[in-house]
């Protein structure tokens, strides 16, 4: 609660000192106090949901990581025994470099991709019916997607395949070969995607003043030169925000694979997430489950902060 | 003070909630014997012959109300389980033997012996050894048999005509593990590439094939093989575990199986079957049910998928003779069991009771879908389905020669299928050779040694 109470602070009472708004009965006449109650009661709703559905089962989550339990039945303490043999086991090894695959064929695609239409969008594509277009691929459940994608691109009935066989070439094995089942998935959510990382990228790019450009073409600046030097390095903020949130949104791919390739084939699509329900519900080792879950989480907020830390994601260059 | 009030209230309505949602799987209350049951089966093709049942019985208990919930395959174990944890699992569903250890483990399931000794149920009036593989490590029963299924070859019979096959030879082939015997020359025979050349002809396109000898459903990493070479493997005397039920140790380091995989695994690298990679996303079934494959090998409780597509003329072969003239074939039996948490025990022990016997049984045989348990029951399927133009001898002469073997009942079944499927995949794929399934057979083994 700390951290709530502190929020109506510094803002509004810029100077006031710091331990009289900590400690003790506030004082009446002071101006933030009218506020808090009624601002807690706001914030109950949301806390509420964040306490119940979010810090309470993680820190369940990271207690059940210490233990072995199998759902039936009660847990059983065994200390960091779940670390150490997921230390040594390949399938962990293996679904961090899959998963880590899916990330970076996901991340780089897609952003490339989303830029490119966010510009389309801000200097070309005014219309807003293409502009909604563009969403719809994002609209449709991602499992939807997915089984829509597999039946199209299955191996003997697909219509993709049947296109490629019309042009002479192989047919290709797009779930079931172990070189393409990753970058497959990879494009299929790059492909849901793109769309809305291109809108949130377009709103970065309307944010840019005008008389920005105005100056860099006074100064005889090419387009070219524009994007590198004016656009791009102006929508910094906004691209670290894209990628904080569709690298950490690839690291947890798992309906898409769960209701395609299902690990398989082998293990290339066996995906840190997949991996984490196949321990858990499908073998019934909720301990390690969690363990591995928690070694997830920890990635991922290690990921984020690296981001926000080295792209400086939190500072503008428009101030 | 108003918003005093409020934030109290918030809080009190919270952890109302929070306690309601606790002890949601509380109290009892109520008689047991009377009121609704849930009952859950998988296969939906039996729905309505176990809906019938029910009709049927609730005419006789009109104080209960069986209410019935099909649900897939894929996710039905995942329901029941976590079912059981949040205290919604059915009253009484329908088990599998690779399932029920784990859930007698964990004391999820009614016992039934003293259901079976007060009611006088007649355990001999079952096909031999289904009422046994219900009996836990420590004695207790926890199912009553429902029905069983063996394994057959499924072939096409205008394909087989075309290739000069007759129904004689396909009912007597031969397989070993070095050249694959007659099988495998059907097999090859029966392999059509797209310039209308066949498997066992010079100038045969692998890479171009029209129709596959033999349909390839996945690698059975995951089913000890059941339908796809426990029945090659086991012809030559290889069994699963060192013994079955309750067996704690693997047998995939045996050089039988791991020979008889190297030869079906070579059947794809032939072009006589399918890639695997190729199979990810399709179904055998279909696929043999639109002319791309001429043989597959399949449970009995498909035949009613088999024999219903429209244009194709099935024929039903039974598996291969071994090199000693040995047939073999996995024998399987699904059973009812109750689950411990059920408020509606003694409802729930006569509708267990009830599917068990010959009523029931005798109902679900008319419908010709599975074979029941009941041995006149099945008998009465057999005719149900000869009635229906459908000769199911070669599923029924595996339980009459006593060539079955049981599907292996162990401990760890879901943690042993989390292995050896991807082990399998791999072998299969040619991603590696058999023997590497000794490693897996390895790690297998040391789910048993803690």
């Amino acid at each position: 609660m700390t951290t709530l109470t502190k929020q109506p602070g510094p803002g509004l009472s810029a100077g006031g000192p710091q331990k009289s708004r900590r400690r003790g009965k506030p004082a009446a006449d002071f101006r933030g106090t009218g506020d808090l109650k009624i601002a807690l009661l706001f914030i109950a709703p949301a806390m509420l949901g964040f306490v119940l559905f979010y810090l309470v089962p993680t820190i369940r989550g990271i207690y059940l990581s210490f233990t072995e339990y199998s759902i039936l039945g009660d847990p059983e303490w065994i200390g960091t025994r779940n670390y150490e043999r997921i230390a040594k086991d390949p399938l962990f090894w293996n679904a961090l470099g899959v998963t880590s695959q899916y990330v970076l064929i996901n991340i780089v695609l897609q952003t490339a991709l989303a830029l490119g239409l966010a510009i389309l969008m801000h200097r070309v594509a005014k219309s807003t019916i293409v502009r909604g277009a563009l969403l719809m691929p994002y609209l449709m459940a991602n499992v939807i997607a997915a089984l829509l994608w597999f039946w199209m691109l299955d191996y003997q009935i697909g219509i993709v395949n049947q296109l490629i066989e019309w042009t002479g070439l192989p047919r290709v094995a797009f779930f079931g070969s172990e070189q393409w089942a990753i970058p497959t998935q990879a494009l299929i959510n790059t492909w849901r995607h793109m769309g809305y990382t291109a809108l949130l990228i377009f709103a970065g790019l309307q944010a840019i003043p005008h008389s920005v450009y105005e100056a860099a073409s006074i100064d005889g600046s090419k387009a070219i030169s524009t994007f590198w030097r004016i656009t791009l390095p102006l929508l910094r903020p906004v691209l670290v925000l894209v990628l904080v949130v569709t690298v950490i949104g690839s690291f947890q791919v798992f309906d898409t694979v769960a209701v395609t390739t299902a690990g398989g084939p082998v293990n290339a699509t066996r995906v840190l997430q997949f991996y984490i329900y196949q321990r858990a519900f499908n073998e019934q080792d909720f301990g390690y489950g969690s363990a591995l879950a928690v070694i997830l989480f920890l990635i991922l907020a290690l990921v984020a902060f690296i981001q926000m830390k080295s792209l400086r994601g939190n500072q503008s260059d428009l101030d | 003070m108003n918003t005093k009030k409020a934030i109290g209230a918030v809080a009190v309505a919270a952890a109302a909630a929070l306690a309601l949602s606790a002890c949601g799987g509380g109290s009892t209350g109520g008689d047991s014997a009377k009121g609704e049951i849930s009952y859950w089966l998988w296969d939906a093709n039996q729905l309505p012959a176990y809906q019938q049942c029910a009709t049927d019985f609730q005419k006789t208990h009109p104080d209960i109300k069986v209410k019935i919930t099909q649900t897939g395959w894929d996710d039905y174990w995942g329901k029941i389980t976590n079912g059981m944890a949040a205290g919604t699992a059915p009253d009484v569903f329908t088990n599998h033997l690779a399932k029920y250890p784990d859930f007698i483990k964990t004391k999820q399931l009614v016992a039934l012996d003293d259901a079976v000794a007060n009611d006088k149920v007649d355990l001999s009036q079952y096909n031999e050894g289904l009422a046994d593989l219900w009996v836990g490590q420590d004695g207790k029963r926890y199912g009553l048999p429902k029905d069983w299924d063996t394994v057959a070859l499924f072939y096409n019979k205008k394909m087989a005509a075309d290739a000069g096959l007759t129904a004689e030879q396909m009912a007597s082939l031969k397989w070993n593990p070095q050249d694959g015997g007659s099988y495998e020359k059907a097999i090859a025979r029966l392999t059509v590439d797209k310039n209308g050349k066949r498997g066992d002809e010079p100038g045969f396109d692998k890479n171009n094939v029209a129709v596959y000898g033999l349909g390839l459903g996945g690698s059975g990493g995951e089913n000890a093989g059941q339908t796809e070479w426990s029945f090659l493997a086991a012809s030559l005397g290889w069994t699963t575990t060192d013994k079955n039920p309750w067996g704690t140790h693997y047998n995939y380091d045996d050089k039988r199986v791991q020979d008889t995989i190297a030869w079906w695994a070579s059947l794809a690298q032939k072009g006589y079957m399918p890639k695997l990679e190729a199979t990810v996303g399709a179904n055998a079934a279909d696929s043999f049910g639109a002319g791309k494959a001429a043989i597959n090998s399949h449970g009995s409780w498909m035949i009613g998928q088999y024999t219903g597509y429209k244009g194709i003329d099935v024929g039903i072969a039974p598996t291969p003779q071994g090199p000693e003239g040995q047939r073999a074939s996995m024998f399987n039996g699904l059973a009812d069991s109750i689950w411990a948490g059920t408020k509606k025990k003694d409802a729930a022990v006569k509708w267990v009771e009830y599917l068990a016997s010959a009523a029931c049984q005798d109902v679900v045989a008319a419908k010709a879908v599975v074979f029941p348990a009941i041995k006149g029951s099945s008998d009465k399927a057999a005719a149900a389905f000869k009635a229906k133009g459908v000769d199911v001898s070669a599923f029924t002469q595996h339980v009459k020669d006593k060539t079955t073997f049981m599907l292996p009942i162990t401990d760890n079944a879901a943690k042993v299928a989390g292995i050896m499927k991807p082990a399998m995949d791999a072998v299969v794929t040619g991603k590696a050779p058999a023997s590497s399934l000794s490693a897996a057979n390895e790690q297998v083994n040391s789910l048993f040694a803690k």
